[in-house]
């Protein structure tokens, strides 16, 4: 879906991520990048103007350079900056407290309305409604034909007329026909059109003065351009759209038509098309897709857990035990709770970025119970001073735990190997505590 | 170097100010001053601001943006280009340059002329080809339509009632069946009937389905077994609303059956359809026919000083 686009902001957070302080040419450089990568993405430009505005008010602000992390800062005040500019909530299709409610699909040719209105009825069907399809596309050569057999397909009845010449009339007579039939939901399928062909967007205007739908629902193809904000806004404008279904998000499309879309017409999108099948209609979620386009899992998520976590002062304290090279096996052992509270560690570990995109990773989470059982099965004193523990001591340690010798020799040899780390990381200058950990 | 580091140094400070510099200079003499009221504005950066939208909202890129705003503000930087009206001048022809001359379809050899008209969902693959039968009929040549689209709902129909009304013949099989076979039968079906031009429907397709793109270059070496040499025209469908993915679209389906031309629709709406522009630029496919509408006979030859008139309209 996004994936392009979150390549690249990608590439531009590493360079980020990297830094202790951000200056003010680095907020600059971020937004030129995050500027060229929304217009790669078919962002408009005008839009793309605009939110970069907003950004550098935000970053180049006292909170990003007085911060401790100024680069995680930015990466939040973008993440921010697209929620808000996609919705904050999934707006679902609202029911009408009379039925039926009728939803009405708009938008130009080839956008998918027709197979967009088959998904939506199959979707109301399965949650146990009566949908009902109309063909009101009297335009494009059988495209009855291809509503009638999408509903035969879902067995979902299909009001059509070859004969009919006017789609007004049809929309207002299908409205009527499902009362009598206990339809709680009419779903009009209406002829594709230009946003600037009047006759055809008046023959809309009369459609809806006429059949009142509860929502009209604007259909647009993930793939549009910067021509997405003239569409939008002639529809919203003249018609009057209350949601958006974004159709064709299964291609390579970068997907910046719907910044740009719902920037022009402020409506949510409601439901992304992602196949050609018809049960690939999926509801869509704002956060979820901000965080795609940015390409970094639930990386705020993560940064939240973790400050919570690891509050200031016991990072001091760890910090000394570091300083002072004595860091106890006490020591490892609160860490290892530590990151165990913050939850599966399959979880925390799809929140770092990068890892989303790898697959099937597992960790065994018994590893970690192990490693804690056999420091609880040890004394104060080997705790403090692990060379105590010689052959035997190993011995009583691996029964105390119910463990064998091989896995306390191993939790000795990672614990030397840790403190081996810890005092190459002391000489360096800039050295940031979480960054020691395993992960 | 790469893209963003081009971008860097063009828009690094040493660049803004040799820029600044060159605008000032030309700004200084009496001469220009009243060159600007006779040629009208004078180049400054709220100008090239200016050119770089209309560049980017016509959907040509930012890779091709970037490129012509990188040479104008040097062409601005040494008093090549003074005032608005010939930058226009200088990037019209560029443009032009690029897309190079109208190379219309034009049938030729051993009958029967074969195109395979392919392209992404909803582009107007169906409409195009009703308006190329037509236009074809009225040159006075016979043509016969396959309907290749076996796989959406009504797409065998929908070019039926094309073929009707163009008086062109048709070959049809079953709803679901190979698209392939199709496409045999038709220019087996045009040899022995002597026609002129077969034009195969396909079904829309993302460039990115393996599956699907597969079963394309299916359909081609079926056309190929069928008549050697043919299909003469792989006529790629691409939809003037859309952006960069188009250029993605080009280099999928190209890389697939080899595309040979472009028609590009629905450039009856606002959209430019300047992505064009980077698909010549990027793999020398030209574009051949623009569809201006729904009727039968909104099909347009492609003429590359119009279509650049229009893009900075």
């Amino acid at each position: 879906m996004f994936e392009t686009l979150t390549d690249k902001l990608d590439t531009i957070f590493k360079k980020l991520k990297g830094k202790g302080l951000l200056k003010e040419e680095d907020v600059e450089f971020a937004l030129k990048e995050i500027r060229l990568a929304l217009l790669e993405a078919d962002v408009n430009f005008k839009v793309v103007k605009d939110f970069v505005e907003k950004i550098r008010v935000k970053a180049i602000g006292k909170d990003v350079l007085e911060s401790l992390t100024p680069g995680q800062q930015v990466i939040k005040i973008v993440n921010e900056e697209l929620c808000e500019l996609l919705g904050k909530t999934n707006s679902r299709i609202q029911l009408s407290p009379n039925p039926p409610t009728t939803i009405m699909l708009i938008g130009l040719q080839g956008s998918g309305k027709t197979t967009t209105a088959a998904k939506l009825a199959r979707l109301f069907k399965k949650e146990g409604r009566r949908p009902m399809l109309v063909a009101a596309d009297l335009q494009r050569p059988a495209a009855i034909d291809q509503l009638v057999m999408l509903g035969a397909q879902i067995d979902v009845p299909v009001f059509h007329s070859k004969e009919a010449t006017s789609p007004v009339t049809l929309c207002a007579d299908s409205v009527q026909k499902a009362r009598l039939d206990a339809r709680d939901i009419v779903i009009l399928d209406t002829a594709g059109r230009l946003h600037i062909d009047e006759s055809l967007m008046s023959e809309l205007q009369q459609i809806k003065r006429n059949v009142l739908p509860k929502e009209i629902v604007f259909v647009a193809d993930a793939m549009t351009g910067q021509d997405a904000v003239n569409i939008a806004r002639n529809f919203n404008e003249q018609i009057g759209i209350d949601g958006i279904i974004l159709t064709k998000m299964d291609g390579d499309a970068r997907g910046g038509a719907a910044l740009s879309i719902i920037s022009v017409t402020n409506k949510p999108i409601k439901f992304i098309g992602t196949g050609e099948k018809i049960e690939m209609l999926e509801p869509f979620y704002p956060d979820r897709i901000a965080s795609r386009i940015l390409g970094m899992g639930d990386v705020l998520g993560l940064i939240e857990q973790a400050q919570n976590t690891f509050d200031q002062k016991e990072a001091e304290k760890l910090k000394k035990a570091i300083m002072d090279e004595s860091f106890t096996f006490d020591d490892l052992r609160d860490q290892l709770r530590k990151m165990r509270s913050m939850g599966p560690l399959e979880n925390l570990v799809k929140m770092i970025p990068g890892m989303n995109k790898m697959k099937d990773i597992t960790i065994d989470e018994k590893e970690f119970a192990k490693v804690e059982a056999i420091i609880n099965s040890m004394t104060k004193k080997e705790r403090k001073n692990y060379s105590l523990i010689n052959g035997s001591r190993r011995r009583r340690i691996a029964i105390g735990s119910g463990t064998t010798v091989p896995d306390v020799n191993r939790v000795l040899k990672q614990y030397v190997e840790i403190k081996r780390m810890l005092k190459m990381f002391k000489g360096k200058k800039g050295f940031k505590l979480p960054k020691v950990f395993p992960f | 170097m790469g893209f963003f580091d081009r971008v860097k140094e063009s828009l690094s400070k040493a660049g803004f100010d040799r820029l600044k510099e060159g605008l000032t200079k030309t700004r200084q003499g009496f001469v220009d001053k009243v060159e600007t009221i006779f040629t009208g504005r004078k180049i400054d950066e709220v100008a090239l601001e200016e050119f770089e939208e209309t560049l980017i909202v016509s959907d040509i890129g930012t890779t091709a943006a970037t490129g012509i705003m990188i040479r104008l503000r040097e062409k601005a930087r040494i008093g090549d280009v003074t005032d608005v009206n010939s930058v226009k001048a200088l990037l019209k022809n560029e443009m032009t340059d690029i897309l190079g001359e109208s190379q219309p379809i034009l049938v030729h050899g051993t009958k029967p002329f074969v195109i395979l008209a392919i392209g992404v969902n909803g582009v107007g693959k169906t409409t195009t080809i009703g308006k190329l039968a037509s236009r074809f009929r009225s040159q006075g040549k016979s043509v016969l339509l396959a309907a290749g689209d076996t796989f959406r709902a009504a797409g065998i129909e929908q070019l039926e009632i094309w073929a009707k009304r163009a008086d062109t013949q048709f070959v049809q099989h079953q709803k679901d069946s190979d698209p392939a076979a199709v496409a045999f039968d038709a220019v087996k079906a045009a040899q022995s009937r002597g026609i002129d031009v077969v034009i195969i429907d396909t079904a829309g397709r993302l460039h990115t389905k393996s599956n699907l793109m597969e079963e394309l270059k299916k359909v081609k070496r079926s056309i190929e077994k069928a008549m050697p040499g043919a299909p003469q025209e792989v006529l790629l469908v691409v939809d003037a609303t859309t952006g960069q993915n188009a250029l993605s679209q080009a280099k999928l389906f190209n890389e697939a059956v080899g595309v040979t031309g472009i028609a590009l629709t629905k450039l009856d709406g606002t959209a430019k359809g300047g992505i064009v522009v980077a698909i010549r630029k990027s793999l020398g496919i030209p574009v051949r026919l623009i569809g201006v509408g729904e009727g039968i006979d909104d099909l347009r030859d492609f003429d590359p000083r119009e279509f650049v008139e229009a893009l900075f309209s």
